[in-house]
């Protein structure tokens, strides 16, 4: 068990059975008074906050958390299966869960799958990930609108603005961490 | 330039309280910092040494100083409270302790007075304290509100009531605290609920109030303070 007194920044810990994270932590003490620890917490599912107020004394579950190397699989509906990578188990991690990572996944990538518990509730990718454009218009080499950048749809249907030069078919490396384009492959 | 960085900002104040007290009669003492026991207070807890505890505030050395007649005493030293961690509290800090015989809370107030203009004058270009961007000047009239007033004022809630459901240090920290950080200038916080002040006289015409204050200045809690029997 963790006391309060345990509380700081990044513990992660048991609500109401879900996960958190503390996000904030402050010790106030009025004069000669009781102390208080207020805490702002995140929760790890579904990523919404919350204030607390806590006194000394008040115990927590830490939250166990496990990261497991895994191979996405497929999706089915709103259901995304990865397979781990040791035991070859298979688990289904909701589409919310999934987040951002949804716009990079492609069958047999490889990422990290943080488990609490059971329950799988995160993926972390590669820093970097190639992707094909599917779709984008052709540079005009009469355009002098100025503009240095233009859409493309990838093959995960994810769409992001990549430079004038880059055609339909080519692969190009997209930084996972913030969704933009960042060199094409070449050969 | 040297002179502006916080540690000489932080040695001319204790400078200034020394000339402050010392100009004023009071006599600079040093008691021991480890020590058989603490006067017991609910919510402060002592860091053991051994089988003695670090002082958690110098209180009871400078009470038996005070019982043999050296009735006017001051003292800056560190003191300890144990898991006391946060933006505004570490387990180790410096505290400045003086007492008087023969005064009230009343006089205590004029000593905060007269301190916080006498540092603002001698350590400040524009004789103001500036706490989160906001002047406070210590020369114009203070703010005064009784515990009563301002759980009235800002909790809509009876001060004795929030005792007696616990909610006190809550309320106060929350809701009170708060409201102080808007005060152009220091603010005392006085008459606590008898409860809440064990050492301190009890007010003459309310007795389930006590003589007992706190300072503030821009929502920061400075001293407290209180009249012994």
């Amino acid at each position: 068990m963790l006391s309060v007194a345990d509380l700081k920044k990044g513990t992660k810990l048991i609500l109401d059975g879900d996960p958190y994270v503390v996000t904030s932590f402050d010790f106030v003490k009025p004069g000669k008074g009781q102390a208080l620890y207020k805490c702002k917490m995140k929760n790890m599912i579904s990523g919404s906050t919350l204030d607390r107020t806590y006194r000394s004394g008040e115990s927590f579950e830490p939250a166990g958390m496990d990261e497991r190397d895994m191979e996405y699989l497929y999706k089915e509906g709103t259901h995304y299966t990865f397979m781990d990578q040791q035991s070859y188990e298979q688990v289904v991690m909701e589409e919310d869960a999934v987040g951002d990572a949804k716009n990079f996944l492609l069958e047999n990538t490889k990422v990290a799958v943080l488990l609490f518990g059971e329950k799988p509730i995160g993926v972390t990718l590669p820093n970097f990930i190639n992707l094909r454009v599917t779709q984008t218009d052709p540079w005009l080499k009469g355009d002098t609108s100025g503009s240095d950048s233009k859409p493309a749809t990838v093959e995960t249907g994810y769409v992001l603005r990549v430079p004038p030069f880059i055609e339909e078919n080519e692969l190009i490396v997209i930084d996972t961490r913030t969704g933009e384009y960042s060199t094409r492959v070449k050969g | 330039m040297l002179q502006t960085t916080a540690l000489h900002r932080r040695a001319q104040v204790l400078q200034a309280i020394r000339i402050f007290f010392s100009e004023r009669g009071f006599l600079e003492v040093e008691t021991p910092f480890r020590i058989p026991a603490n006067a017991p207070e609910e919510y402060i807890d002592p860091i053991p040494t051994l089988s003695w505890q670090l002082q958690t505030s110098p209180e009871i050395c400078m009470k038996r100083l005070l019982s043999r007649g050296y009735d006017k005493i001051f003292q800056i030293c560190r003191c300890w409270r144990s898991d006391e961690r946060g933006s505004r509290h570490l387990s180790e800090f410096t505290m400045l302790e003086w007492y008087r015989s023969d005064a009230d809370y009343h006089d205590l107030m004029q000593d905060c007075r007269g301190l916080l203009q006498y540092v603002a004058d001698s350590c400040t270009s524009d004789s103001c304290f500036t706490q989160n961007g906001l002047k406070i000047d210590p020369h114009q009239s203070w703010q005064h509100f009784s515990v009563q007033e301002a759980f009235l004022q800002f909790t809509k809630t009876e001060a004795l009531d929030s005792v007696k459901n616990g909610l006190f240090d809550e309320l106060l920290t929350a809701e009170i605290e708060p409201a102080f950080e808007k005060f152009k200038v220091p603010v005392i916080l006085q008459d606590y609920p008898a409860q809440l002040a064990a050492l301190a006289r009890l007010k003459s015409d309310t007795p389930d109030y006590a003589e007992r204050f706190e300072l503030y200045v821009g929502g920061l809690e400075l001293a407290n303070g209180f009249s012994e029997s």
